[in-house]
């Protein structure tokens, strides 16, 4: 049963005209109203996870729910439909629960606020904002354990339920969440700011709607809606084909030792429309590497890299969805059936960017990037100090940026929007570590005429005893290259004992023991690398020596020869002859490097660990056609 | 307002104070008798190339005007953008940078953070770092999180880094290494071994420059002051000589970031405190008007050519922020709370294509080609081209040598009107409308999202183009009265001429209140204002003028953001530090609508000494009867609420105190034009600026 959207005025809004002008002061206020949405968090919040990190999502929606400002679609609708209650004036609803909203937020990590605006008794928007919180209960610090087999083990699941109603406010519920987590202080403050920035947003709508007259702002909302369908069907007709294209990649493992998981997706237009089609891709993991993808989620990633490049001041919203058809195979990876374990499900995040740049770049090789949107690395260490006290990090990594046609991918940095680095000294004098190393890994980015971006090598000295746990993917499949480019550097993590002893450790690991003084080297991937290697000038490479981004032999990919910091020409010549006499007269669109059972076979030799075994489906776990 | 008497008084000879300005167009230079408040204003063309050489030209012109020598100048002020533009153009000198082992890449790797939402990745120019990367070396030693060495540094390892970067020829060194902020022993140790090895090289050392946690922003901060001042130095010193040579002996000095002066000398050290230097004269130029005319809750509205500066200014004290943002780049430097935003007079309108929506800047036609009103080869419609088309601008200014081209500003924005489907003047009026939506948009991010009532507030409008959008955004924001201060296009100089000598110094302290005595505290703090004191003293100010104030930063335990408290001595002695925590929670709930149970953490402390006051009165206006019919030039059109109405131009320097001008008019003088719209009033108050209100 729907919601019931309870209203002392449900007169409907009058359609208006607009003039150019009004819509785009209207489309700016807006824009400032998300600006001002973030900055109230930020500043407010208090977990590093949100606070240095930037984990956190704003949406303002129309009176229907359709998402006018935001990133990641809209999930107000989805909601509403499943919600078997009021939304009533004063209320404030709050929900965690994946399954409750289709998917439209991913784990029970994320917590969500949804604030129906009214005005005069009317519903004029909703204001909504999800951020992650550092802990939510369940069997690891930091809820999200890599080896769960169903949703139960991750933690507290909040359905939606109202913190306020119709303006009282429910502190037995509050109450009763926080004793359920092992950062109440942290969650505390994050819901209280994440409150703060929804409220923030409403008195920003309102006062519009006093500004301009409610029927203004809400045809406004409309038109907004409708120029987004506009752009995007010129986009869909000028630019995908109606013959079908397919791309896929791999997620590396599921942390029980299976994998690799193969994620794939085609696309072709249709009457007018994008079929964006799932199918082909593997069944449902045991394990927690499961995404469940929200259909309008979907939508809108695919709608972002499409209108980027024409006028990046367009503000997304959802007025294109009806433009686009997403085809997702009940009981795959990307739509698990409840109670399937979720929390492992950045990997298939991170790797659907990777996707949907491969696909809608088939057709013009020329905006095609490479490959590096390939995880979010997750760095867990808790335990009680000397003090007895309880310690808890979470930290979010990055990787290399794939190498782009503008230029070289960016070492070290974030895909993530918004997202930043936490300052070493914060860490070192908030929790019981040292950063003995931060820096990128030389040669990391794939070879290209445009390098990708290294990946980075941090170097954590625990000095507690205590547990950790990884979130990494990338280390088994790597990062491919594309228009001649090579693929980057896999992912790897390195414990250095204390008598020196290194083990090589799982990118996918839970719970593991470490004592004080020793070493973690957690090194992420590299982005692949754009055109061809023998392209690349070489003084560029006798510079990038220079700057320990590249090495003498990693020069070599490229068919330069460096001699004392300098380049050899006459030997790079030579080289480059060589190389280009031994490999084919046209280079591939798209490098993954080795086949996925050449990869299998070299494994432990290559990255130290075992490799993954071929995930097994049970006839009845078979995905619905 | 030339020809006022100059009195001499007994056994003072030099009572003048100069304020300079240098802009991109237009160096501005305010003179002042201080004795009696009368001033002299010059604008004359920047010479960019070196500006020393248009200030001389302006200082000539000024002190002819006033009928003195420039021997009479006793303090020549100073806002400049020469560290900005040096960053900003990647003009800094080439700096080597020496960090702890393992972190070689800190620049390269920055914060990570990639700016433009989802895919902005993809499109995002990398910038490269301030100091290179193959400019950059480690060192082995490291002090732990509470200031303690773990492993010891190594003069041979030391000397050995140092060695290579003289060889690769660096001409100004940083020192920053991890945990400094806690203990410098270690970069003191690099800095005596770059002495001998380095010699002539500049150097910045973190734990001087910025003494606070975070290790990339406090680099970052050291770096970007090595990089500039060697051109700092430079042009300070040139600038200084010139000054010299014609017969200047006074002091000079130059207006920081924070609104606060310091001398040349200090500047030449410290150019990362003046990366704002140019925006802040504006802020205190409109401090010393709103004295002066008894306002003292502002809103600034500084509109120049491809962007306007906001700032916040309430019970006559400008706001301040502890970062200092240039270009890309963030700096950890105190400044007045200026937000920028790309839309000016020279920003540029357009159609997308695809989403058929009308967009103002942040693109500008700049000086060069400029509006197409200019006439000097633009071709695309700015702002300026559509406050010509509508009648705002009119076509001759006053001095009449310079006439805009009207046709060719049509014809422009007729392209406009053409793609959106709508009339000339339509387009041309929503031009405006979404420009002034803009400048509405930075106004309410420094008023309405920091939790301050912009009715509260008046709304002050300056630079070239200010006073003719101050009327229309202080509609938007309900903010009144609308400002068109005496020389709105002098104020920056003004601001340089007006405001008093600031110095301060800063120490991250981390800890819990309950943790924390007030004597100690206040045994910091005592020490601070020493060293404050005595710099000021060092600059030849009696300590008497002294005066001393204290910040403190708050938050609670494990928030990212500070509130800055500023509080006197005697005010914590009385309330002591649960007056501080007190505060901090009332100003946490106007911020942030909530406060919390969390314990309140003591992040860090400051030491401020300001300088002597002067208390300048501005010089009256004749008074009239209130009729404004003398300073009449003409009849006039202008587009007001959907169609041509009647309108009269008035030359500003013929205006007497209480006159009252109707709307629509148009008030016009050297470089400015106020536009006072239909359905409001300007009454011009005893020192002639122009106050408007509704009607």
């Amino acid at each position: 049963m729907p919601a019931q959207i309870i209203q002392a005025d449900s007169t409907p809004f009058n359609t208006v005209a607009i003039d150019p002008v009004t819509l785009e002061v209207i489309e700016n206020a807006l824009r400032n109203a998300r600006i001002e949405m973030d900055a109230t968090l930020v500043r407010t919040a208090m977990s590093p996870g949100i606070r240095e990190q930037g984990d956190a999502f704003p949406l303002i929606a129309d009176s229907k729910g359709r998402m006018i400002v935001g990133q990641f679609g809209s999930y107000i609708g989805p909601f509403l439909d499943g919600f078997d209650g009021t939304v009533e004036e004063g209320d404030l609803i709050f929900l965690s629960d994946p399954y409750s909203v289709g998917g439209a937020i991913s784990h029970s990590n994320d917590w969500l606020v949804l604030l129906p605006v009214f005005r005069n008794g009317r519903l004029v928007a909703y204001t909504s904002m999800f951020g992650h919180m550092s802990d939510i209960g369940g069997k690891v610090p930091g809820s999200m354990p890599i080896d769960a087999t169903n949703i139960f083990q991750e933690g507290v699941r909040i359905p939606p339920v109202k913190i306020w109603k119709q303006g009282v406010y429910n502190a037995d519920l509050i109450k009763l969440i926080m004793h359920q987590v092992r950062t109440p202080e942290w969650n505390i403050a994050d819901l209280n700011a994440l409150t703060a920035a929804c409220r923030v947003a409403s008195r920003r709508i309102v006062e519009m709607c006093e500004r301009f007259g409610d029927d203004v702002y809400a045809s406004a909302t409309d038109m907004l809606l409708e120029r987004n369908y506009r752009a995007m069907k010129h986009l869909v007709e000028t630019s995908v084909s109606e013959e079908k294209v397919s791309f896929e990649d791999y997620i590396c493992d599921d942390g029980m030792g299976y994998g690799p998981y193969k994620i794939k997706c085609t696309m072709w237009r249709e009457d007018g429309r994008v079929i964006l089609d799932f199918d082909g891709t593997d069944p449902q993991s045991k394990a927690s590497i499961n995404f469940f993808l929200n259909e309008n989620m979907m939508k809108m990633f695919f709608g972002i890299y499409m209108i980027m490049v024409f006028d990046p001041q367009i503000l997304f919203n959802d007025g294109f969805y009806d433009l686009i058809d997403v085809r997702i195979p009940a009981g795959s990876l990307l739509k698990p059936k409840f109670p399937s374990a979720l929390s492992g499900r950045t990997h298939a995040l991170g790797r659907l960017f990777d996707i949907l740049g491969g696909l809608l770049g088939q057709g013009t090789p020329e905006f095609l990037n490479a490959a590096g949107f390939s995880s979010s690395p997750h760095l867990f260490y808790a335990g009680t100090d000397k003090d007895g006290k309880w310690f808890q990090l979470f930290q979010i990594g990055f990787g290399g940026i794939p190498a782009r046609p503008m230029g070289d991918g960016p070492d070290g940095h974030s895909l993530w929007p918004g997202f930043t680095n936490v300052p070493n000294e914060f860490l070192e004098r908030y929790f019981p570590l040292r950063i003995e190393v931060y820096e990128t890994v030389a040669d990391s980015g794939g070879a290209g005429l445009h390098r990708g971006g290294n990946g980075i090598n941090m170097v954590y000295r625990f000095l507690e005893d205590g547990v950790i746990a990884i979130h990494d993917d990338r280390w088994f499949v790597p990062p491919w290259g594309v228009n001649g480019g090579e693929p980057g550097t896999r992912a790897r993590k390195v414990l250095v004992k204390n008598d020196g002893t290194e083990i090589v450790l799982g990118n996918k690991l839970e719970d593991y023991e470490v004592e004080a003084g020793e070493q973690l080297k957690f090194i992420t991937w590299g982005g692949g690398g754009w055109g061809d290697p023998l392209e690349r000038d070489p003084a560029l490479l006798a510079k990038e020596l220079t700057q320990g981004l590249v090495t003498v032999e990693g020069s070599r990919r490229y068919g330069v020869v460096l001699v004392d910091g300098l380049v050899d020409e006459a030997a790079t010549e030579q080289l480059r002859t060589e190389m280009r006499a031994a490999r084919p007269e046209v280079l591939p669109t798209f490098n993954y490097g080795p086949d996925i059972e050449t990869l299998r076979a070299n494994c432990l030799a290559e990255t130290g660990l075992p490799a993954p075994k071929q995930p097994v489906w049970h006839p009845t776990a078979k995905v619905a056609a | 307002m030339a020809g006022t008497t100059h009195i001499h008084l007994a056994g003072i000879t030099m009572a003048y104070r100069l304020g300079v300005d240098v802009g991109g167009t237009f160096t501005d230079l305010l003179l002042l008798d201080q004795a009696s408040g009368g001033f002299w204003r010059h604008k004359t063309p920047s010479t960019p190339h070196d500006s020393s050489v248009g200030i001389l030209t302006g200082v000539d012109a000024i002190c002819a005007s006033a009928g003195i020598t420039p021997a009479d100048v006793e303090i020549f002020l100073h806002g400049t953008t020469v560290a900005t533009n040096a960053v900003l153009e990647g003009k800094g000198a080439r700096v080597g940078l020496v960090t702890t082992a393992g972190y070689r890449q800190i620049m390269q790797i920055a914060r990570s953070f990639v700016p433009g939402g989802l895919a902005g990745w993809i499109v995002w120019p990398k910038p490269v770092p301030l100091a290179a990367l193959e400019d950059t070396v480690e060192i082995v030693g490291r002090m732990d999180a509470q200031g303690n060495e773990i492993r010891p540094i190594d003069d041979a390892d030391i000397r050995a880094a140092l060695e290579k970067l003289k060889s690769q020829g660096i001409e100004a060194l940083t020192i920053s290494l991890v945990n400094a902020y806690l203990n410098g022993a270690h970069e003191n140790r690099v800095a005596e071994l770059a002495a001998e090895i380095l010699p002539d090289v500049p150097m910045s050392l973190s734990h001087i420059v910025l003494p606070e946690m975070q290790e990339y922003e406090r680099t970052l901060t050291t770096v970007a002051n090595a990089a500039v001042r060697p051109i700092m130095r430079t042009y300070v010193r040139n600038l200084r000589t010139k000054l010299r040579d014609s017969g200047m002996a006074g002091s000079l000095s130059l207006l920081r970031s924070d609104g606060g002066l310091m001398s040349s000398e200090k500047a030449e050290e410290h150019p990362v405190s003046l990366l704002m230097s140019g925006p802040a004269g504006g802020v205190t130029g409109a401090l010393w008007v709103g004295k002066n005319a008894g306002i003292r809750n502002i809103l600034t509205l500084d509109v120049g050519g491809t962007s306007t500066d906001v700032a916040l200014i309430e019970n006559l004290e400008a706001r301040r922020v502890r970062t200092t943002e240039v270009g890309h780049l963030a700096v950890r430097a105190s400044a007045l709370d200026v937000k920028t935003v790309g839309a000016g007079g020279g920003s540029i309108a357009y159609v997308p294509e695809l989403t058929g929506a009308l967009r103002v800047g942040p693109q500008s036609a700049g000086a060069i080609p400029g509006p197409v009103a200019y006439g000097k080869g633009g071709v695309l419609p700015t702002v300026t081209d559509a406050n010509v088309v509508l009648g705002y601008l009119p076509e001759s200014l006053l001095g009449g040598t310079f006439k805009l081209d009207r046709a060719g500003a049509k014809a422009a924005v007729q392209t406009i009107a053409d793609k959106l489907g709508i009339g000339l003047m339509e387009a041309a009026r929503g031009i405006i409308d979404i420009v002034n939506e803009n400048m509405f948009g930075a106004l309410r991010m420094i008023s309405v999202q920091q939790g301050y009532d912009p009715r509260h507030f008046a709304l002050m409008g300056f630079g070239g183009a200010g006073p003719l959008h101050v009327n229309a955004v202080a509609r938007l924001m309900n903010s009144w009265p609308a400002i068109s201060p005496v020389s709105p296009g002098v104020l920056c100089a003004l601001g340089d001429a007006t405001t008093q000598m600031r110095t301060e110094t800063a120490r991250s302290f981390s800890r819990r209140f309950s943790e924390t005595g007030e004597a100690e505290v206040q045994a910091i703090l005592s020490e601070m204002a020493a060293q404050t004191r005595a710099e000021l003293v060092a600059e030849g100010i009696a300590d008497s003028d002294v005066t001393s104030l204290f910040e403190i930063d708050v938050r609670y335990e494990g928030q990212a953001f500070e509130v800055p408290l500023s509080i006197d001595a005697e005010t914590l002695t009385r309330d002591g530090l649960a007056g501080i925590t007190a505060r901090f929670d009332e100003e946490h709930r106007r911020l942030f609508t909530f406060n919390m149970d969390t314990a309140h953490e003591l992040v860090n402390l400051r030491a401020v000494a300001l300088g002597p006051l002067l208390d300048l009165k501005a010089p009256a206006l004749p008074q009239g009867n209130g009729d404004p019919i003398n300073a009449k030039l003409r009849d006039h059109e202008l587009w007001a609420d959907g169609a041509m109405a009647p309108a009269v131009i008035y030359d500003r320097a013929k205006l007497c105190a209480g006159d009252i001008i109707p709307g629509p008019a148009i008030v016009i003088e050297m470089d400015s034009t106020t536009l006072i719209e239909a359905g409001c009033t300007g009454a011009v108050d005893a020192v002639g600026n122009i106050l408007i209100t509704l009607a």
